[in-house]
């Protein structure tokens, strides 16, 4: 340990109560930040996973303009082409094919108008889907009539699994589109929006029903992982969109499900007000340590400077001691930090009105803070980054310090 | 005398004691400020929730909320009205509805809505439709073929006011029926969510195509006074048939009532951090404040000062700095929401976002007396009692000791 160093450690600990409660005050910011940063990051990848997972995928291959009108006749005329490009894919972990139609379903004395969505055995592969199911089993293709209901439109119905209901819908080319299907399964996905309005039928069967030949309305694609869906996507618009003439066009997740992003931004954002301002009070708190170190020091530091210190040492030694006491809370913080994320993120957290909030957006009920570099780094780096601003200002006071009114005056 | 030198002790070091006041002044503004905003969001969630429809309170059929069909009806419209003029508040207004579930389609596009039928002149009065219409005329009472519908609706199913719509629901006797209506009106809700699901016709012209007769699916009801809903519905539960539901709007919009409580959730943690971040800056700026001025209160001892008289001494300084502190905090958070009454705070960047978490698009801050008096309480009490560790610190030195200490 050099000298410098050395009397800045000793100087440390002259006070150590308010070194303490100084390095106490920054580790105190570093928990919170850790701690609130990884259960945002944490939230935000289980909405964003539930969402893919449950509904759009990673991304989708649909005709131009059919995710604006949902218009029946805006399909994917070939989708073995897609298919087979995906299939060489290396970053494709599953896709799969889904068609939608309105239609209205009617049970003995209930109707309701819904979309119904015709989806293959490739579901399996892609979606949670087969997961929820509640009663009853998954359907497959070569079953034909059958169906699976959500169960808040199959308790609207009056329905459970065996019963038959009727589907009135209109086929791509106008005609009516009418049969009868058994309920074989009943889904809750814990999302009432959700359960309200699904009810699927085989794709064959569908595109049979409604008179679309081969064709499909959207091509549903899970990536192996998050970052690759950016370059898989860029793959897809110059083999497939390319191809066609830009008949087709691939969607991503953001577009798929607008809002999502934005909303995480917004809550990012608000998240960040409040931590800024936690961080303005810490440094308030912590500024007065800083201030005092050189008030209560003047004589001692105008006769290291009467003795031929430069002002530039002195404030070297200061920057070496708020260094230390940053580093030394900051790693108290981050322990500390990397600790009680680590326990809430094995048991999750229970926050009074929040398993309500957590059904309708369709995520477990506890939440679960996930530590990551990220929210380590950023945390962390807020709190160096105020340290070093507070800082400044007394160093700032050094350089104005002369030797003999400093010495007269303490 | 006690007070004017404590006051006088916190301005020996006025730049350290402008940096602590600094520091619970915007402890408590943050405070002030944040609970602020975030019942202004609820409160505008709750009356964005309450003016889509929901009302203060509902009745219903039993078992209408599990099944919401034209079969679920109320029989005797003019006997349950009767008992509302009679027994609601003065000032309480209500309105009937019929409202089930119905396919709205035109010659290319269909989809799944809610159909309400209303009596335009009194729900006028107690729900967003007639104050949303931006094209088009709202509702005409002697018009059984119009029907207003909202915008994002209007977008799927590409029409516009003029055209014909036409409307299928299953009627009382379980079969289907449908008539054309005329497109009046178009109207713009806070979410699109509502624009897509609600369209609207008369309450005759609803009583006719679902064959209802005289018959009513809701009633709902506005109170001058939000804070007797519970109350008030709890007395209509006691007044009417047993075969009809009361329901107050906690119980109808359970993901309001939910943000309600995680907000409160989260305004209380952020006291708590926000108070502990400004703690240890006042208790380390005492700790200095005491320490030197270890020989004075050697002295003091000496002179017969009890220990106690010290303590009193440091409290009272901190009383007077935190009170200065809460003067400004709370000056500053009020001049922040005085500010914003007008303007609010303007989210329609976020647009998505805000649809998404079904946020309102503005948000005006809304102080309320009991969150302002915990903030100020809070603050002071648990702040004189973290000082009480350097205060009892001070009391004690011995004299000896005290004046040995350089």
């Amino acid at each position: 340990m050099s000298l410098y160093s050395y009397m800045a450690w000793r100087n440390i600990w002259r006070n150590p109560r308010r070194s303490l409660l100084t390095m106490g005050a920054i580790a105190f910011a570093t928990v919170i930040l850790i701690f609130m940063l990884s259960l945002q990051f944490g939230n935000y990848s289980t909405i964003i996973d539930s969402v893919v997972k449950m509904r759009t995928g990673h991304l989708q291959v649909q005709a131009t303009g059919y995710q604006e009108n949902r218009d029946i006749h805006l399909a994917v005329a070939d989708p073995s082409q897609v298919a087979a490009t995906l299939d060489r894919a290396p970053e494709v972990s599953g896709f799969t094919f889904r068609a939608h139609a309105f239609a209205l379903v009617s049970s003995d004395n209930r109707s309701y108008g819904t979309v119904v969505t015709g989806i293959s055995d490739r579901e399996l592969t892609t979606s949670s889907l087969a997961r929820t199911i509640s009663e009853g089993r998954f359907l497959t293709e070569d079953e034909g009539a059958q169906a699976l209901v959500g169960n808040i439109l199959a308790k609207n119905l009056r329905v459970k699994p065996g019963d038959e209901v009727a589907l009135l819908g209109q086929g791509l080319d106008g005609s009516v589109a009418a049969t009868i299907v058994t309920v074989r399964g009943i889904l809750s996905s814990g999302q009432d929006q959700f359960d309200r309005v699904s009810f699927y039928i085989p794709l064959p069967y569908f595109q049979e029903l409604f008179g679309m030949g081969e064709a499909v309305h959207e091509i549903v694609v899970i990536a192996e992982r998050l970052e690759d869906v950016a370059g898989l996507k860029q793959r897809l618009e110059e083999e497939v969109a390319g191809d066609t003439g830009r008949a087709l066009r691939v969607l991503d997740w953001k577009e798929l499900s607008p809002g999502l992003l934005e909303a995480i931004t917004l809550d990012l954002m608000t998240g960040f007000l409040f931590y800024i301002v936690l961080i303005v009070v810490v440094a308030f708190s912590i500024s007065n340590t800083f201030i005092m170190a050189i008030f209560e020091r003047k004589k001692e530091l105008g006769l290291m400077l009467a003795l031929g210190s430069r002002p530039a040492r002195l404030t070297g030694i200061l920057f070496l001691e708020y260094g230390m006491l940053t580093t030394l809370g900051l790693a108290a913080g981050i322990l500390i930090g990397c600790l009680v994320t680590l326990y809430f993120g094995a048991y999750g957290i229970q926050i009074p009105g929040m398993a309500e909030m957590a059904r309708h957006y369709g995520v477990p009920e506890r939440v679960f803070p996930q530590l990551s570099f990220l929210s380590v780094g950023i945390g962390s780096g807020l709190v160096v980054g105020i340290s070093l601003c507070t800082s400044l200002i007394p160093v700032w006071k050094v350089r104005r310090l002369r030797p003999v009114p400093a010495m007269a005056e303490g | 005398m006690l007070l004017q030198l404590a006051w006088r002790n916190i301005w020996r070091n006025p730049r350290r004691t402008i940096l602590i006041l600094a520091a619970v002044t915007i402890a408590v503004w943050s405070m002030v400020f944040s609970s602020a905003l975030m019942r202004g969001i609820a409160d505008q969630m709750v009356r964005n929730g309450i003016a889509t429809l929901t009302g203060h309170i509902q009745i219903h059929q039993q078992g209408f909320r599990d099944d919401p069909s034209a079969a679920m009806h109320m029989k005797n419209p003019t006997e349950l009205k009767q008992t509302l003029q009679d027994h609601l508040p003065p000032g309480a207004l209500f309105s009937a509805r019929v409202r089930t579930n119905a396919v709205a389609s035109n010659a290319r596009h269909s989809g799944g809505v809610t159909l309400v039928g209303i009596d335009p002149d009194r729900e006028k009065k107690l729900s967003f439709v007639s104050s949303s219409i931006i094209s088009g005329n709202y509702l005409d009472a002697e018009d059984p073929y119009g029907i207003i519908i909202g915008t994002s609706l209007m977008n799927s199913l590409k029409t516009r006011v003029g055209n014909k719509l036409v409307v299928m629901a299953q009627d009382t006797r379980q079969k289907m029926s449908s008539r054309a209506f005329r497109i009046t009106g178009e109207y713009r809700a806070e979410l699109e969510a509502t624009e897509k699901e609600f369209v609207f016709i008369t309450l005759p012209a609803a009583q006719n195509l679902l064959k209802m007769d005289e018959a009513l699916s809701e009633i709902c009801i506005v109170l001058p006074d939000r804070e007797k809903v519970r109350e008030t519905a709890a007395a209509l539960a006691r007044i009417l048939p047993k075969d009809h539901e009361i329901l107050a709007w906690q119980e109808m919009l359970p993901l309001v009532t939910a943000t309600l409580r995680l907000y409160e959730s989260i305004i209380y943690l952020w006291y708590l951090v926000a108070f502990t971040a400004m703690a240890f800056g006042l208790v380390n700026t005492f700790l200095m404040a005491v320490l030197e001025r270890i020989r004075e209160f050697g002295l003091l001892r000496a002179l017969g000062m009890k220990s106690r008289w010290i303590i009193q001494g440091v409290m009272t300084e901190s009383f007077f700095l935190l009170v200065i502190g809460i003067a400004l905090g709370n000056a500053l958070g009020a001049i922040s929401v005085i500010g914003l009454s007008h303007t609010g705070i303007d989210l329609s960047v976020f647009a998505g976002g805000t649809q998404y978490w079904g946020l309102p698009k503005i948000i005006y801050p809304v102080l309320l007396a009991s969150d302002a008096i915990l903030v100020n309480g809070i603050v002071l009490v648990l702040g004189l009692l973290v000082s009480g560790y350097p205060a009892l610190k001070a009391s004690h030195f011995t004299p000896v000791e005290a004046m040995a200490h350089t």
